[in-house]
């Protein structure tokens, strides 16, 4: 017998609220739509691959929308591509997360002045839970935004709208400078 | 041997010689369907669209539909300085930044009449080689996936990182490295560079080797390429085809020995074309061969780098890289050998502007598959996926 | 795989194109401007465009010239001119060896050049982004749609005058 099983059997009843059990397995398994757009895909493929692994937090792509949670959307969105974004967004099943990843598909990248066909945003078709950085995002970034995506999940509730999950999220999430800052005056020390 | 289509007016016929299996279907009229392939679709390599005719599983033409990741290269190169446009031809194959990226500086380069330190070259030659070597790396498993395969895929990418890590460590960033400059590089390589780069070539030998095995050696996939989408030399040539995929079709042509240029002509390989024993001259399996044979001959090009590149002392990477570029009026086509194929730049300056004129891409995987609707007539659609994966395109710069 | 190697090294040579030009203006005359004999990029004017087609040809098939393999085909606009243009790098790949570029031009407004998707499959796409981004149309062309910006874009991008439009199917356009 493991040590769960010892556990279990101790105490013989295992209690929990319907809202952490059910978030637990929905962030334990987000399953993104195998998307890729441009540059950021192959990142993206490198995070699902070997050295990355994404697996082990139980993220493997679908190749369908409507059997993912989560959508990557990696790379530059043009005008011709968004409706097929919005198109595939609305196929995927609720409770349904998107995750923005790299500049292009934030706010045009490096294409947001002359790109008469780059689409500026995908905000401004599909909502965004997420934002990743980066041109394009390392593979660690990536992963530090499904983190943030597993958060934001775990900050649901019954009654709690997205919305609000999302300010809950903010406010918890502290300023990258002070933590920078205050490593430094550790090593200083 | 297979031969497919016979797709006239009520009969169907598909036969499989060497199989054991054979299948004639007489006189079945079946109604023509149209499929649309893409734009997301795992097996299009990006967001390409194919509208496939099919006639039961025979495909009668597969159109193929463009731009949906058109992102106004040429506009861009008429709005920025010319040092400018060298992030933005990184991102336009960015499997091969490296190699995109010293095309446009040859093309400028050739508009300035400058002269390149010696071992400016030799690190441009060693950064695009390891370059090549990761973008066909890519190439190769991603086609095993589009095939059903998905270890070669896991050692493709295990061995890539080693690259990207490298090139890292010399640039500053892991795909688009804005790294070769008009004139130079960007930064001089870092101390030991060499040496880790001698281990990764001594690393990286067997492993091809295996990686080769894992897939020409096997049954299924030789099964799934050999003999499908066979292109005929001199069509291959009318259609513009350069690359892996000409030298699939058998003609000996590769732009780093034809129409030389940096250190090329100093240093020793072979141009590998498929002879006709294993497979089919012009098949998807030669092309396949083709680049798994062109990983070994990179490595011995590094290898050959390594041991001829000058020493670093009193070097300044930056010497030759003009303050303002300003080229005197003038049309120039520069091009170079790009793991897809021939890369071109067709540009045009005024004399006046430090800002082209005119800037046009020639990119070599648009060409490639523009032969798309001719390759997939009469086949299956299995094999339709096995075209297109050895086609081996990259959407950013099909549509730049 | 076999070892051997043909062909070997073919540097771009201004007299090699010298010669490929001068046979056909032994052929069209008038048809054709001067050489322009410059060492980046040699090339010559098509001053009939309607006739650009049988050069084309002529100059695929003709045993002295042999140009089989079109490596590029770019649209220019010379706004100064009024006119848009083409320019086509030819090159005789694995016989020869020789290069050049040929311009064709057309005027601004309506402006029809001949195509010669029938001579190289390479040019069928060109043409097509050509006509995408500048808006010449190429008479004969197999199947003149545009190709990489959707088929309800306004305006041709790559024109000097150029002007984004305000909103595409209800999307805001610029930044």
């Amino acid at each position: 017998m493991g040590l769960l099983d010892a556990g279990i059997s101790k105490h013989n009843v295992v209690i929990t609220s319907v809202d952490n059990v059910l978030n637990w397995a929905r962030l334990s398994s987000l399953w993104p739509m195998g998307f890729g757009l441009a540059c950021c895909a192959i990142e993206m493929m490198a995070t699902n691959a070997s050295n990355y692994d994404l697996e082990r937090f139980g993220i493997f792509p679908r190749s369908s929308p409507r059997q993912s949670d989560l959508m990557i959307v990696a790379g530059t969105v043009t005008m011709k591509m968004a409706e097929r974004v919005i198109r595939l967004y609305e196929q995927m099943p609720e409770p349904r997360y998107v995750l923005s990843m790299g500049s292009c598909s934030n706010c045009g990248g490096p294409y947001w002045e002359h790109g008469y066909h780059v689409l500026k945003g995908v905000d401004r078709v599909i909502p965004v839970d997420v934002y990743v950085p980066g041109c394009p995002p390392r593979p660690e970034s990536l992963i530090g935004g499904l983190m943030k995506i597993q958060e934001l999940i775990r900050m649901e509730q019954i009654g709690i709208s997205r919305a609000e999950a999302l300010k809950k999220l903010a406010e918890k999430s502290s300023d990258p400078q002070q933590v920078i800052e205050r490593d430094r005056q550790v090593v200083r020390a | 041997m297979q031969e497919l289509g016979m797709a006239e007016q009520g009969s169907i016929r598909v036969t499989r010689k060497d199989d054991n299996v054979v299948v004639i279907e007489k006189d079945l009229a079946t109604e023509e369907m149209v499929l649309s392939m893409g734009p997301q679709h795992p097996s299009t390599h990006g967001v390409l669209k194919l509208e496939c005719l099919t006639d039961g599983e025979v495909v009668t033409s597969a159109e193929p539909y463009l731009g949906y990741l058109h992102r106004c290269f040429e506009k861009h190169c008429e709005m920025v300085d010319y040092p400018a446009i060298v992030p933005y031809t990184d991102r336009m194959d960015y499997l091969a930044g490296m190699n995109n990226e010293w095309a446009y500086c040859i093309a400028v380069e050739k508009l300035l009449d400058i002269e390149i330190p010696r071992r400016v070259e030799f690190i441009r030659v060693i950064v695009s080689e390891l370059n090549r070597i990761a973008s066909h790396l890519v190439a190769i498993g991603t086609y095993a996936i589009d095939l059903g395969a998905f270890t070669p895929f896991l050692f493709c990418f295990r061995d890539r990182e080693h690259i990207l890590s490298l090139l890292e460590w010399a640039s500053g960033a892991r795909m688009l490295y804005n790294y070769i400059w008009i004139g130079g590089v960007a930064f001089d390589v870092p101390v030991d560079f060499n040496k880790r780069v001698k281990e990764f070539v001594d690393y990286f030998r067997p492993k091809a080797v295996e990686l080769s095995s894992l897939l020409t050696e096997n049954e299924i996939f030789v099964k799934r390429t050999k003999g499908i989408g066979i292109m005929p030399a001199d069509v291959a040539i009318n259609y513009g085809w350069s690359g892996p995929m000409l030298r699939g079709s058998g003609v000996q042509w590769d732009l780093r020995r034809n129409d030389p240029y940096s250190v090329y002509p100093e240093l020793d390989f072979r141009i590998p074309v498929p002879d006709g024993k294993f497979t089919d001259i012009g098949d998807c399996l030669s092309r396949h061969l083709v680049r798994a044979l062109e990983i070994e001959e990179s490595l011995s090009i590094i290898e050959q780098c390594l041991l001829k590149m000058p020493g670093s002392e009193g070097f300044n990477p930056r010497i030759a890289v003009p303050k303002r570029v300003r080229p005197k009026a003038g049309e120039v086509y520069g091009r170079a050998e790009n793991p897809r194929g021939e890369l071109g730049y067709y540009i045009q300056s005024d004399g006046k502007s430090t800002k082209p004129l005119r800037c046009k891409a020639r990119s070599s995987c648009f060409v490639n598959l523009s032969a798309m609707k001719d390759l997939s007539k009469g086949q299956l659609i299995p094999d339709l996926v096995a075209i297109i994966g050895s086609i081996d395109i990259v959407l950013g710069e099909v549509d730049r | 795989m076999s070892d051997f190697e043909i062909g070997g090294a073919a540097p771009q040579s201004v007299q090699q194109a010298a010669a490929a030009y001068e046979v056909v203006r032994e052929m069209f005359g008038g048809a054709v401007s001067d050489f322009d004999a410059n060492e980046f990029m040699p090339f010559f004017e098509v001053l009939e465009p309607e006739k650009w087609p049988d050069i084309a040809l002529f100059m695929r098939d003709h045993p002295k010239l042999k140009f089989n393999y079109m490596a590029c085909l770019s649209g220019v606009d010379y706004p100064d001119d009024e006119k848009l243009g083409i320019v086509c790098n030819l090159e005789s790949l694995g016989i020869f060896g020789h290069r050049i570029a040929v311009k064709v031009k057309c005027s601004r407004e309506g402006g029809v050049i001949p195509t010669v998707a029938y001579v190289w499959h390479t040019a069928n796409w060109h043409e097509r982004e050509a006509y995408d981004m500048f808006g010449m149309q190429f008479s004969g062309h197999p199947d003149l749609r545009r190709i990489l910006c959707p088929e309800d874009w306004e305006g041709f991008p790559l024109r000097k005058d150029y002007k984004v439009q305000e909103s595409y199917h209800g999307i805001k356009v610029p930044y």
